[in-house]
């Protein structure tokens, strides 16, 4: 008595025990073996292309704003007119009766697309600046903040979480103590409290000096807060690594510490740092624009998508695309991290243990 | 079980403490220059600022200074740069509307989290858990203050679809229903991002426990399949939400709510130090940031009281 | 004539997977009656526990297929439905896992776990369940079995929750135990104690026994007739004594060598099978063995048939080797001269 197979494949525990077993008799590379799973997975690399676009978009920033919109980032247009259409139309209108309806005055253009010419194509802002040409520079500093500050988190967390879980003892409790404290801070409040600080003076101690608008100020205190949450699921996964056999025998061998940390725990959490880096990425980008927002983030008049939403915050009944236009932005990119991410958590290890916590 | 209390709460007042200092080192070590101007107020005279100075002996060494700064704060003289208004008293006005908002919104996360989850992890790879896990993750992808935005502009006073009320927080002491319904948008608004994260939190649990060693014995005890994944899986997946949901609620209460509030002009905690980011205004920010920290630490010790209390494996023995 | 409770026809239990077909199991025969215990003996990937699994219908997927019968008292197991099946689970057939600390759940007590069992096959009520399960702990030789009826899992040492485990799985006396590597998660010494405890339970209870283990040395004991399996299927099959006499499979003879043995000359070695077994999804051609067969000859080429081959009648085995040639063969192998592969 057969009962019919279907081409919908889960795996359930018996049958994923017998193909588990399978793949390693016959000895593929764990790596080799992701990569596979991977690229079937059309949709975390169709998210994947995304991503890619949109930064290259933004680094395109520059060509964009010559060529296509003819205009840069800060350059005001107030009482000027464009064509659209082959009709000459004000960038901010100045209201009076239209077509027997009364407008008010002061608003500027909304999204033009294509038919302007490549001018305004996502509409205008209260001083005439072109959206579009906003929307790619401010994406580059966000993405530079987002990204910056990812690197700069899983490099500290991760040689944290190394020096601690193999080192343990009083290093591993000095460090977990420094998370913890870092940790007791709600992450937001922290950020926005190092920000406003840093925004006043910048930041003058110890040799290093940074000014008030620069970029590093958002990039250092995100990463900063974030430290402890990728550190100390790193240091769990280490603590139990660092138990298995294998490092006793590199020990046993004669590997100095560094070699260790670095050659055999290290490649051992590999996987779990490409997920972590991926998806605090996404993040990160959520986090800086909500600084921005606030204006503890990215300073004007340098742009970042979370600075543009709030200058459209007081015109979002007028002028709604000035707030939306940015968000849209932030969640194509965020998502696409995010589906990214997920794509690659299921790839490297189908049933992950190692998850980002609180 | 008392010890393990005791220490517990020890450990907290000494993160505390600890958390103090670095509140101190942020405010008046690392901007430099001199804080006395900054924490005095605008519209200070010179002789206010030399008071600051004394009060905070700021020409003193630095251990001083912290002694300084934490008397003047929880004597209730530490004044607002920008509106010279004191700022523990502008801290405890906005609680009601931050905690309106909070309790509100985390009953909603806590209940469609869990249910989500459980529905996306019970039909796995099934057109409603796909659809589930796009919306989710179009949730946590979404900037909750541009998600206020515009659901403001699509549902308040002035628009298509308006039948809102626009923000403002209305005291449920002066009018409950006008309490609610003002509260109403900004409880999804903050709920979404957490529905979203909770749904996939709780689907990774379950999705995992059901892979058990337990589960398994579960099932070949022949136990009705309701049973195995009420009493076996979902009571071991909920631990960690339970955990999340404690620091979460936590964090929010303490003022982490700051874009809602700002987006919705819901006069809370998190609105009042949004307003003094603006003016670099120190003081209210270092008030804010002290109180949600107390929070957060009071929290954890009750998050792993309970969490011992839901796996034995923590309790010490 | 004792009862026959289990009787295994031809079981073929087969999985797809994103890399193709998983033959796990591909042909297995075997019976088992009251009052006896029956070994499974083999490595990872032979197929044993998926086939000790399938007799308690877990391991029923959209993506797998099942072929032959699994008869329990003379119904399909394979045909019966889940309602059915959850009748036959802890409460007919019981099963214990090899890790105890994971196979129970860490938020409940032991008793309750044990409850769990005789309240839901026999609705009774808390104090009696209760009471059952504390006379169920001092049966398997738990000590303080009152207290202890209410410590967690994490609380008992290794030996003590697979007793326990035990406990749960004889709770509503059922008439087949079947035990998946009990002891590979426990000490040595610890080990053999398990082993007494089930057989002496066995007759207490009065029913049957599935010992599954990679170990000889484990199933030696207590086991009345072996099977043993390679690949999916059942490559030798005897009576515990004549297995352990005159094994015909060279399979066979590795896993003997590769025991430790006190009674023969000090080896220079242990001697371990070379090689690791066949992917499950693209097998060897012909014997399944011959790739890591040391003795593998032309005629292995042609997958042999499970067939008496030796003058004891019950004595299966799959290996086109003559009888004669095997015994030369085999006394070098186990005694270490030759190396098993």
């Amino acid at each position: 008595m057969a009962t019919e197979t279907t081409t919908d494949f889960t795996l359930d525990t018996a049958a994923a025990l017998a193909a588990e077993e399978h793949g390693a008799i016959e000895g593929k590379s764990p790596w080799v073996l992701a990569w596979r799973r991977l690229r079937r997975n059309y949709v975390a690399l169709g998210f994947l292309a995304v991503f890619v676009v949109i930064v290259v978009a933004c680094l395109l920033a520059p060509v964009y704003a010559k060529h296509v919109a003819h205009t840069g980032p800060n350059t005001n247009h107030l009482g000027e007119t464009f064509t659209r259409d082959g009709q000459q139309v004000q960038v901010i209108s100045e209201g009076g009766f239209v077509n027997g309806q009364f407008k008010a005055g002061g608003i500027p253009v909304g999204p033009q697309l294509w038919h302007a010419g490549g001018r305004y194509v996502f509409g205008a802002d209260s001083q005439g600046r072109d959206v579009a040409v906003r929307v790619l520079y401010g994406g580059q500093n966000s993405l530079k903040v987002g990204i910056g500050s990812a690197i700069i988190c899983c490099f500290f967390a991760l040689v944290a979480a190394l020096l601690a879980g193999y080192y343990s003892g009083k290093t591993d409790w000095l460090i977990s103590r420094v998370f913890d404290l870092i940790w007791a801070f709600p992450v937001l409040l922290l950020a926005i409290a190092l920000g406003t600080a840093l925004s006043i003076n910048g930041f003058h101690h110890f040799g290093i000096n940074i000014e008030a608008g620069s970029l590093w100020i958002p990039t250092l205190v995100i990463a900063f807060v974030l430290i402890p949450y990728i550190g100390r699921p790193m240091r769990g996964q280490i603590l139990s690594l660092r138990e298995k056999e294998f490092i006793e025998a590199a020990t046993a061998q004669g590997a100095s510490p560094f070699r260790i940390m670095f050659g055999e725990l290290l490649p051992n959490i590999a996987s779990s740092v490409l997920v972590f880096f991926t998806l605090i990425i996404a993040s990160n980008i959520l986090t800086e624009a909500g600084l921005s927002f606030l204006g503890a983030g990215v300073q004007p008049p340098s742009p970042s998508w979370g600075t543009l939403i709030a200058d459209g915050q007081d015109r979002i009944q007028t002028a709604p695309w000035l707030a939306i236009i940015p968000g849209i932005a932030i969640v194509l990119t965020v998502l696409s991290l995010n589906v990214f991410g997920d794509g690659l958590r299921d790839a490297l290890d189908p049933r992950a243990k190692v998850k980002l916590e609180h | 079980m008392l010890a393990f209390i005791i220490r517990r709460l020890l450990g907290a007042i000494l993160v505390l403490i600890a958390v103090s200092f670095i509140t101190y080192l942020i405010f008046v070590k690392i901007p430099g220059g001199d804080p006395a101007p900054r924490i005095a107020g605008r519209t200070a005279t010179q002789q206010n600022i030399e008071d600051i100075r004394q009060k905070l002996h700021l020409n003193d060494p630095f251990y001083e200074q912290y002694w300084g700064l934490m008397k003047s704060l929880f004597s209730g003289e530490l004044v607002s740069y920008s509106s010279q208004l004191n700022v523990v008293d502008q801290i405890k006005q906005g609680i009601p509307a931050t905690f309106s908002l909070c309790i509100g919104a985390g009953i909603i996360w806590l209940f469609f989290g869990i249910l989500v989850g459980l529905i996306s992890a019970v039909t796995a790879g099934q057109a409603s858990d796909r659809v589930i896990t796009v919306l989710a993750l179009i949730g946590i992808s979404m900037p909750v203050f541009w998600l206020g935005l515009i659901v403001r502009y699509l549902f308040a006073q002035g628009h298509p679809f308006a039948f809102m009320p626009d923000g403002e927080y209305v005291p449920i002491t002066q009018n409950p229903w006008q309490w609610f319904v003002h509260l109403l948008m900004p409880w999804w608004v903050l709920a979404v991002l957490f529905i979203g994260f909770y749904g996939r939190v709780l689907r990774g649990n379950i999705l995992d426990t059901i892979n058990e060693d337990y589960v398994r014995t579960a099932k070949a005890k022949g136990l009705p399949q309701k049973r195995v994944l009420v009493k076996h899986v979902l009571r071991n997946s909920l631990i960690p939400i339970v955990t999340l949901f404690g620091l979460d609620f936590a964090a929010v209460l303490g003022g982490s709510a700051i874009l809602t509030e700002t987006v919705f002009n819901l006069k809370g905690v998190g609105w009042y130090a949004a307003q003094a980011v603006g003016d670099l205004d120190l003081p209210p920010i270092m008030g804010v940031t002290i109180y949600a920290t107390f929070f957060i630490v009071l929290f954890s010790v009750v998050v792993d009281l309970v969490y011992a209390y839901l796996d034995p494996r923590i309790r010490p023995t | 004539m004792a009862e026959r409770l289990v009787e295994v026809k031809d079981l073929k239990v087969q999985f797809a997977t994103e890399d193709g077909i998983v033959k796990a199991v591909d042909g297995v025969s075997f019976e088992l009656d009251r009052g006896r215990v029956l070994g499974i003996v083999g490595e990872s990937g032979s197929g044993k526990s998926v086939t000790s699994m399938t007799l308690l219908g877990l391991t029923r997927d959209k993506n797998t297929r099942f072929e032959g019968e699994v008869l329990y008292k003379g119904r399909n197991v394979l045909e019966m439905n889940e309602s059915e099946l959850q009748e036959v689970r802890g409460n007919e057939m019981s099963m214990i896992f090899q890790d105890p600390m994971t196979s129970l759940n860490p938020v409940y007590t032991v008793g309750a776990q044990i409850c769990e069992a005789i309240q839901v096959h026999e609705r009774a009520d808390k104090r009696v369940a209760r009471r059952r399960a504390v006379d169920l702990l001092k049966q398997v030789g738990i000590p303080n079995a009152e207290s202890r009826v209410d410590n967690y899992p994490h609380e008992f040492s290794g030996g003590m929750r697979q007793r326990a485990m035990i406990a749960m799985a004889l709770a509503c006396n059922p008439d087949v135990l079947i035990a998946d590597e009990p002891t590979t998660a426990l000490d040595v010494t610890i080990q053999a104690q398990i082993i007494e405890l089930i057989d002496r339970l066995k007759d207490e209870f009065n029913s049957a026994v599935i010992l599954i283990t990679h170990d000889l040395g484990v199933v030696a004991e207590i086991a009345d007739e072996i099977i043993v399996m390679y690949a999916g299927r059942v490559v030798e099959r005897a009576a515990t004594r004549q297995l352990f006499y005159d094994p015909q499979m060279p399979y066979t003879w590795g896993l003997l060598g590769s025991i430790p043995r006190l009674d023969r000359e000090k080896q220079e070695r242990l001697h371990s099978i070379e090689g690791t077994p066949p992917s499950l999804i693209r097998m060897p051609v012909g014997c399944k063995f011959r790739p890591r067969c040391p003795f593998a000859f032309d005629k292995c080429m042609e997958e042999p048939d499970l067939v008496n081959r030796v003058e004891e009648p019950k004595h299966l085995d799959r290996c086109w080797l003559s009888v004669p040639e095997k015994r030369k063969l085999r006394e070098a192998t186990i005694q270490g001269e030759v190396a098993a592969a």
